[in-house]
């Protein structure tokens, strides 16, 4: 029963939240929406005992993609006048929002302590339970059947990264090249300026 | 009684967010990615949904992929998107005409 109730405050938050995502004026306000939104969508996984992804899609999602939103949206300094505007305008929005996250918290721990929500399956029997975690399941089938789905996985983050290092990367236009190959100045260099390590003998390397 | 019906009716109304996000947003590009972000979560509540009515945990190792692409495209997009500001000095839509598209 209780598993119900929270499938429907899950889905209700989840389509709201949305909405306010793609309604609000201010792209801060954006984001802010998005995190709830992910929220309760890590919330309805859990439901259906999928803990795994929906731990994952708070840590990356929240934890990673909304944090990086926020920065970019900071940096380009867009609209901050409303940002601005009290602290006690936004204190009821944000105490409504602190106590719809926490009853949302306490009733989903509620439901996962009352067992996993069963969707039913196709001929309309329960579906296969094993007596290992999910994330034990998961463990077990991604580094072995999918083994090599999950290193291209890896393989397409780093080319994300270094792509966007190689994008946002700014080339100083004045002062030394720190850390940088002057390819010419290279080419120009004689053996005579060369500095050489020699092995002089006791006595024989400085004049005095 | 929650069945697989609902999850799918919460994931399609999610998509259509989405999509209504990229169309009503012409002047800001960040909340058009955030709305593809959102069609994306609706993506992987479809699979995890999907992964528990059958009883096979493939949907959840792709709901894991989706989650990868997700984060590089929005790593390149904000990356991409800021360049675009520093040379021009907006994130209009309506003002990437560069390519003459």
């Amino acid at each position: 029963m209780i598993q119900i109730f929270a499938f429907y405050l899950f889905a209700v938050l989840l389509i709201a939240a949305g909405t306010l995502t793609i309604m609000s004026r201010n792209p801060v306000h954006s984001v802010l929406w998005l995190i709830v939104s992910f929220f309760n969508a890590a919330g309805l996984m859990v439901l259906v005992g999928a803990e795994f992804i929906a731990m994952l899609l708070v840590i990356v999602y929240v934890g990673a993609v909304a944090v990086l939103f926020l920065f970019v949206v900071m940096m380009l300094n867009i609209d901050f006048a409303e940002l601005r505007a009290g602290f006690m305008k936004n204190f009821p929005l944000g105490i409504a929002i602190a106590l719809v996250l926490l009853a949302e918290l306490i009733l989903g721990i509620g439901a996962y302590g009352a067992g996993v929500l069963e969707l039913g399956t196709p001929d309309g029997s329960a579906a296969p339970m094993t007596d290992k975690s999910n994330i034990e399941n998961i463990g077990a089938l991604l580094y072995s059947d999918y083994l090599f789905l999950f290193e291209a996985a890896g393989l397409i983050l780093l080319v994300a990264m270094i792509g966007a290092i190689v994008l946002t990367h700014r080339e100083r236009a004045s002062g030394p090249h720190r850390g940088h190959q002057d390819i010419g100045k290279q080419n120009r260099r004689r053996p005579e300026e060369a500095t050489i390590n020699t092995r002089p003998e006791v006595g024989k390397g400085v004049q005095l | 009684m929650i069945g697989i019906e609902h999850y799918l009716v919460v994931s399609a109304v999610l998509f259509v967010l989405g999509m209504l996000g990229i169309f009503l947003n012409r002047k800001n590009v960040i909340v058009i990615l955030m709305a593809i972000e959102l069609i994306l979560l609706s993506v992987n509540i479809n699979l995890v949904a999907f992964s528990a009515f059958l009883g096979d945990l493939t949907g959840q190792i792709f709901a894991m992929f989706v989650l990868t692409v997700a984060a590089g495209e929005a790593a390149i997009g904000l990356a991409i998107l800021v360049i675009y500001f520093r040379g021009r000095g907006t994130i209009a839509v309506d003002d990437v005409n560069r390519m003459k598209g």
